[in-house]
């Protein structure tokens, strides 16, 4: 050992893939490429599935044969588990991009400036897409949002306070009732609501009525999510208000709320993306219509799921283009929700 | 008791006022807090007062009998409402879904927690949580126009190779809107909340167990089998069962894409199926009075159903999250 | 415990190292670090370490807490590359192969570098017997003999006697220092050449730590132990060689190395003697 000072010694990461280490591993993934290939085409396996179904073969077979034979029984164990996590990723994956290619494709020839500014009230349902709009869809979603928000929002929040900030002697049991209120089917909600309004108070029809189901489905989302939030905030905030001599009321309002707002902001948003596509209880509540209803308590109304939902009972090629629009601007409106979620909840974990 | 100290009453009087605005706080929140408790008790009296009549008259038959007639006075018979098919139907869909959703999720939640190079783990996990975000009527769109003509390839395929398996005989040629293509459609449907669910729990495994397996020499593999699925065993059926919950009450993709037909069969790729969601949808329209009411008595069975599921998928969750 | 009171820590070691002459029984060299750096990263944590481990003593890594000692020892059996931003320069040689080597599998290093940690870590799903046996199932490694196995395993580990009718008992069942002889026993099962021990004493009463000791001395006959403690007279009382790590704000440095008996009664350096008759640290 000639142990001379070394001038300058470089932080080394050997662990981490070389490209000769990595070189078994590609060799594998193109011996399972080119046999895909050859036994799609000699075999009678063709197609989509064919194809996919012999890629996982071979990438097992290789990927098993390689590591076995260079290191041991358990690494081909752990390969064939590797493969089988990347395969899951991938079905993953697979769904949620053909469901976005397929609205795209399919709905963004409809998607015109008309289809914003008109209701369907003046065209019929085989009149070409470029006729008529979803404009009262989209106002009646608006206002099932808003009042659905108006009444939810305040409950779920009161909720997440009961269960953080009161800690009253019900709170284990709310909270687990909540969670449990969140996997209520969005039908049940819809059947009560019509049971209620319709059966027990005999009214008819509106938007008010779709509203009260998805405040229902929207509830759990905004109190667990604002729960979460609330005990995202540190203990000693809380107990500086209350050793100023604050009240807990005080202390809640000047210091827990506006330092958990943009969290709570979140819970609400992600709440209306939630109700937003809902469709099902809207079938027992609104009614239906073709055109704009600005009375929200009076007389049937339309909403973005419900004019998909129309569409597509329809049938004719014309109303299926219309739902295929109808689900792009349902989608979009979902993202834009989405978004602002994570543009608001992002903003609390970067402060 | 004869411990209460003097010198305390004189300090209560100082906060009456204060201790007034937080009494009025109090009973604000605590109202908001139980309203909840309060929906979920009305939603249930309400389905049962107004079902009551049909489960008085049909008994236990509401559950058991595959029939659902409108009475017919012209020839003097009775109405008979009996939901069994549609149940059976329901529980075929919620198993399919959760033995090709469940398997893929866990993979899924692996990939993302032991195997995903950083860049891709960020996007996928904002991916995931879009897929839970996207309304049921855009998969029943999507899984009527598109899956359907590939579902309906693979069954016949499944039927040619496995057909002398019961479940995959087919007494007719008739492939599309089957149990199969909607348990493939609420399979996709519940990956979303059984891949968060599980990568949650994932991520509580104690760091000093998996660093014990790996410094006895474990492969990734062997570390996730020996620490990872024990621990968070409870995580992965907790949250298979919030997926069944979800499947067992989703109506408007199940109506899209299956056949609704009051039997009972076991050939899950046969064009005939059973939803009781999607049943109270497909029978509402026309709904006489009395059918209404036998409506109402079958959305309270299955609040209960998918109550009790969630229930005990709460539970287990929640003890499992909780262990140290 | 007496004589830790009656007698100072320089005549703990030269007892201890009458007993048994270190070096002596050197054949050849188990592990040796060889210019070992380490980073965490922009952050020099580890500068030039040197050191070789001698089959069948018991080497003390010792030192004030943020010195570098827990990082150095992870590298010896590549834990150290777990935490993302660590990186690390020079060789750990194991019979003279590198460790970090491109294309080493790294579950057969550690499966021949076994590691104790802080705080005992068994897995609480298994029993007792599937706990010991548990490097096994992890790699895959078929044993005829186990229940053989599981007694010779327990017993050098001291641990045999206290559990033998209880084999079936969950490992979350036992005591603290129980706990860390079951997972020294689990470190065992895969045979290892070097046992390597981080503060293994740390999380535990004094009558644990005792026990520990014993059964560090009695394993050390047959393997490569390095143990990281912050207590010198555990040093004292059970290494044969010690290595002396100290920062100065800056990477941790080796500052000295030497059998036992000799940094404690009569270190070279003067930072050294500081430090062990408790100037510092």
């Amino acid at each position: 050992m000639s142990t001379s000072i070394a001038p300058q010694v470089l932080p080394e990461k050997p662990w981490r893939p070389t490209f000769k280490r990595v070189l078994p591993d590609l060799f594998g993934a193109l011996l399972t490429a080119v046999s895909t290939v050859l036994i799609v085409a000699v075999t009678p396996l063709k197609g989509k599935l064919g194809f996919s179904l012999t890629l996982i073969a071979m990438a097992l077979v290789f990927s098993v044969l390689i590591s076995g034979v260079r290191k041991d029984k358990k690494a081909a164990f752990n390969s064939v588990s590797t493969v089988f996590v990347y395969i899951a990723a991938t079905f993953v994956l697979i769904p949620l991009f053909s469901i976005l290619y397929e609205i795209y494709s399919r709905g963004v020839g409809a998607l015109t400036w008309g289809i914003f500014t008109k209701d369907m009230s003046l065209s019929s349902a085989d009149a070409p897409v470029s006729e008529g709009g979803l404009l009262h869809a989209i106002i009646g979603t608006l206002y099932l949002v808003a009042i659905a928000t108006i009444i939810s929002a305040p409950i779920g929040l009161l909720t997440a306070l009961y269960i953080v900030e009161v800690k009253g002697r019900a709170a284990g049991l709310v909270r687990f009732f909540v969670q449990a209120m969140s996997g209520v089917p969005s039908i049940v909600a819809g059947l009560f609501i019509y049971a209620v309004w319709m059966i027990g108070l005999g009214n008819s029809y509106n938007a008010g009525a779709g509203a009260a189901a998805l405040a229902i489905l929207m509830i759990p989302t905004v109190a667990r999510t604002s729960e979460e939030v609330l005990r995202l905030i540190p203990p000693d905030l809380r107990e500086a208000g209350l050793a100023l001599g604050a009240t807990q009321w005080r202390t809640v309002a000047m210091i827990i709320l506006p330092a958990a707002r943009s969290g709570l902001i979140t819970a609400i948003i992600l709440g209306i993306a939630r109700v937003a596509g809902e469709t099902a209880p809207l079938l027992l509540t609104i009614g239906g219509a073709d055109a704009i209803n600005l009375n929200p308590f009076s007389g049937n109304s339309s909403a973005l799921p419900y004019y998909v939902w129309k569409n597509l009972s329809l049938g004719n090629p014309e109303s299926i283009e219309r739902a295929w629009a109808g689900v792009m601007v349902l989608m979009l409106l979902v993202f834009i929700f989405f978004t602002l979620a994570r543009y608001f909840s992002g903003k609390r974990t970067g402060r | 008791m004869s411990t209460v100290t003097p010198n305390l009453p004189p300090k209560r009087e100082i906060t009456t006022v204060p201790r007034f605005s937080d009494k009025v706080f109090r009973a604000i929140v605590t109202a908001g807090g139980l309203s909840s408790l309060v929906v979920l008790a009305l939603i249930a009296f309400f389905l049962v007062y107004n079902g009551l009549d049909i489960f008085r008259s049909e008994g236990l038959k509401f559950l058991t009998g595959f029939d659902w007639i409108d009475a017919s006075p012209e020839e003097g018979l009775p109405a008979q409402y009996g939901i069994g098919a549609m149940l059976y139907g329901t529980l075929v869909i919620g198993f399919l879904a959760v033995l090709i959703g469940v398997p893929i999720a866990v993979g899924a939640a692996l990939f993302l927690s032991y195997y995903a190079p950083e860049w891709i783990k960020k996007p996928m996990v904002v991916v995931v949580d879009v897929m839970a975000a996207i309304p049921s009527v855009v998969f029943g769109l999507w899984g009527f126009f598109i899956l359907m003509p590939h579902a309906e390839y693979w069954a016949k395929l499944i039927h040619k190779y496995l057909g002398f398996i019961p479940f995959f005989d087919m007494p007719a040629p008739a492939y599309t809107r089957s149990p199969f293509i909607a348990g493939l459609v609420l399979a996709i449907m519940i990956i979303p909340i059984v891949t968060s669910i599980s990568r949650e729990i994932f991520a509580q495994t104690p760091l000093d167990r998996i660093q014990a397996a790996y410094a006895l020499g474990a492969t990734k593999w062997s570390m996730i089998k020996a620490v990872v699925f024990p621990y968070g065993a409870g995580g992965i059926v907790g949250g298979a069962m919030l997926g069944l919950g979800r499947a067992l009450g989703e109506t408007v993709a199940v109506y899209t894409v299956l056949n609704l037909v009051y039997d009972i069969r076991i050939e899950v790729l046969l064009s005939a199926g059973g939803s009781v969601a999607s049943m109270i949808v497909n029978k509402f329209g026309e709904a006489d009075a009395p059918e209404l009411r036998a409506l109402m008595a079958a959305g309270f069975v299955l609040f209960m159903v998918t109550l009790l599921v969630n229930f005990i998928a709460n539970i287990i969750i929640n003890r499992t999250a909780r262990k140290g | 415990m007496n004589d830790v009171h009656v007698s100072s820590l320089a005549d703990v070691a030269s007892n201890h190292a009458s007993k048994k002459q270190p070096g002596t029984a050197v054949l050849g060299t188990g592990l040796e670090a060889r210019g070992v750096h380490a980073w965490f990263g922009k952050k020099h944590v580890l500068e030039d370490i040197s050191l070789d481990f001698f089959p069948g003593t018991v080497t003390a890594l010792i030192g004030p807490s943020g010195c570098g000692k827990s990082t150095f020892i992870r590298i010896l059996n590549r834990m150290h590359e777990f935490i993302p931003t660590a990186a690390l320069a020079g060789e750990v040689l194991l019979e003279g192969k590198d460790i970090y080597e491109s294309g080493t599998d790294v579950t057969k290093i550690r499966l021949r570098i076994g590691m104790v940690f802080q705080k005992p870590n068994p897995f609480p799903s298994m029993t007792i017997k599937e706990n010991v046996l548990s490097g096994l199932r992890l790699a895959q490694l078929k044993v005829s003999g186990e229940d053989e196995l599981l007694e010779s395993c327990l017993r050098r580990a001291g641990l045999w006697e206290e559990v033998k009718d209880r084999l079936g008992e969950y490992g979350g069942a036992l005591s603290g220092g129980q706990q860390q002889r079951l997972c020294i026993a689990r470190s065992l099962a895969v045979n290892p050449q070097v046992l390597l021990m981080d503060e293994p004493c740390s999380a535990l009463d004094p009558g644990s730590t005792l026990r520990i000791e014993e059964t560090i001395r009695e394993l050390s006959s047959t393997m490569t132990i390095v143990i990281v403690t912050h207590n010198m007279q555990q040093a004292a009382r059970v290494s044969d060689y010690t290595g002396f790590f100290l920062s100065d704000g800056g990477p941790g440095r080796l500052i000295e190395s030497a059998p036992t008996s000799q940094i404690f009664s009569n270190p070279k350096e003067k930072r050294t003697e500081d430090y062990v008759t408790g100037r510092f640290g």
